[in-house]
């Protein structure tokens, strides 16, 4: 009788450590994928810069400043040797591309030109899809930190080397910039 | 912002479950109505206190119910699309091609797949979802919508739908609409069957038996006919109502932006026009109910017993709450 009570003692607990262990794994490749999902958006922001800045720049006369500077961050960041470099770029370019969405209001004779209409679409959206996957990977992180800070998962985590993941930091400019939404505001009486 | 982030495994749970007590409930009303046919027609009989003889029609109704149960379930998608005659949404001009891309980004901000995008040609502003699970999922919006929202309200209405999906409503409201329909379709055909005389069995040997069969037949149509319709509806009322508030939440959870979905739901609120192509099988989907327009949003107590969804007053107001925001600003 004593034997078999160990006996299911063992078994509930190796049944108990297999489910912890892969919800683990699982909840740390849902934190990698979160990451590399955002590595796409910027990746897709850096070949529809180009584009946007081709369409706009025979309109926009008096932007070239600004233009000028949406290219060069956008290179920087392509070219950024190291992790950190490529994020400081990465952020001027969200902010330079939000001053120049703000800019393409001025122009009305923008609204008529459907490249640049369509590109600017695309590039709304990646910018939202940036802003929304840094926001899933973050909530990601969250998962895996409580995950692997509670108990009884903790001390798994500890053994299988399983390490909290770091959260990503929006920076101060950042965070003060709405999201955007330029493009096909309809009017309305309210 | 806090509720339903961390529970939304219980809430798939929770659904997973609803889902089988319904597919249950729905064939043991089969077996019941086999097994009542086959006493009619004489297959089974009780015979010294024991029941005697091949139960045919209460095998033959449980393989129908099962075979309902897995269209359903597999096919249910296309049959709600199909009836609110829904069609694909192509990139065809630059508000079709935004609503594309706020389904992705919405499907970016729960960690969910792409569900696929699907179009009414409605002036109505609505949308639902369905499928059977996140990797067959659907969203579809209707015209209106689509004409009446900015990209922010978009986000709260498809971030509305993506939480339905992501919480596994999706799976238990298809089958409510579909299995309803087909209790439904079952109530109207024994109507018919017994009005044209179906049950005349061959050997009518005295008129006591055949009295006796017609009250049976009585009582089993009058149950299905009157009863199922209002049960179902019933479940599906009881079923949807705290969900959206829910979904609500969870939108509100995807965009961080509460104001968004709050000016989605007060534009929805000032449409007059109904949905004519929803029906009482499919109502419980939507985000805002097809069926009334915005005069009938009663609060009274009725309403409130038989709606399928909270009236938009009340999730306004709660979604002001969540932005801590005096509620007496106009609408």
């Amino acid at each position: 009788m004593g034997s078999w009570i160990i006996i299911g003692i063992i078994v509930i607990a190796a049944l108990y450590l297999t489910f912890a262990y892969n919800s683990l794994v699982r909840m740390r490749n849902s934190v990698e994928n979160a990451w590399q999902q955002i590595d796409v958006q910027l990746k897709r922001r850096h070949d529809l810069i180009p584009n946007l800045v081709e369409a706009v720049k025979g309109y926009m006369q008096f932007e070239r400043d600004t233009l000028a500077q949406v290219v060069e961050s956008r290179n920087r960041a392509v070219a950024a040797p190291s992790q950190e470099v490529r994020l400081q770029a990465e952020n001027q370019l969200t902010a330079g591309l939000g001053r120049l969405f703000a800019l393409m209001e001025n122009y009305p004779q923008l609204k008529s030109d459907q490249n640049a209409m369509q590109l600017q679409e695309q590039l709304t959206t990646t910018e939202n899809q940036i802003a929304f996957a840094r926001q899933a990977y973050n909530d990601a992180v969250l998962e895996l930190n409580n995950r692997i800070e509670t108990f009884p998962a903790n001390i798994i985590a500890d053994h299988f080397g399983f390490h909290p993941a770091d959260y990503f930091q929006a920076p101060p400019e950042d965070q003060a910039l709405p999201k955007v939404d330029l493009s096909l505001r309809t009017p309305r009486a309210s | 912002m806090t509720p339903s982030h961390a529970d939304f495994r219980d809430l798939e749970r929770r659904n997973r479950r609803q889902t089988v007590a319904l597919v249950v409930v729905f064939l043991l009303l089969f077996c019941a109505l086999g097994l009542g046919l086959d006493f009619v027609v004489g297959a089974v009989r009780f015979q010294d206190g024991h029941l005697a003889g091949f139960p045919l029609l209460t095998i033959i109704a449980l393989i129908v119910g099962s075979v309902q149960s897995l269209v359903s379930y597999y096919g249910g998608a296309a049959l709600v699309l199909g009836s609110t005659h829904a069609r694909q949404l192509a990139p065809d001009s630059p508000k079709h091609q935004m609503v594309l891309d706020v389904v992705q980004e919405m499907a970016l901000a729960s960690r969910m797949p792409v569900p696929r995008a699907y179009i009414i040609d409605e002036p109505a502003p609505n949308a639902f979802a369905t499928g059977r699970d996140p990797q067959h999922s659907v969203i579809c919006v209707t015209q209106g919508l689509v004409d009446e929202m900015d990209r922010e309200e978009l986000q709260g209405v498809l971030g509305h739908e993506m939480a339905h999906i992501r919480d596994y409503d999706i799976r238990t409201m298809m089958m409510i609409a579909v299995l309803a329909g087909g209790v439904a379709m079952l109530a109207d055909f024994f109507m018919r069957w017994s009005f044209f005389g179906g049950f005349r069995t061959r050997d009518d040997r005295d008129n006591n038996d055949r009295g006796q069969a017609r009250v049976i037949i009585a009582i089993a149509v009058f149950v299905l006919a009157i009863l199922a319709p209002i049960f179902s509806q019933l479940i599906a009322i009881a079923v949807s109502r705290q969900r959206e508030y829910l979904a609500d939440a969870s939108s509100v959870e995807f965009t961080r932006n509460p104001r968004a979905l709050l000016r989605a739901l007060e534009q929805i609120a000032r449409t007059e026009s109904p949905l004519a192509n929803a029906s009482r099988g499919t109502a419980h989907l939507f985000i805002v109910n097809p069926l009334e327009g915005a005069g009938d949003d009663g609060e009274g107590f009725f309403d409130s017993l038989l709606s399928t969804h909270p009236p938009l007053s009340r999730r306004i107001q709660r979604l002001r709450e969540l932005m801590a925001e005096p509620a007496d600003s106009a609408i």
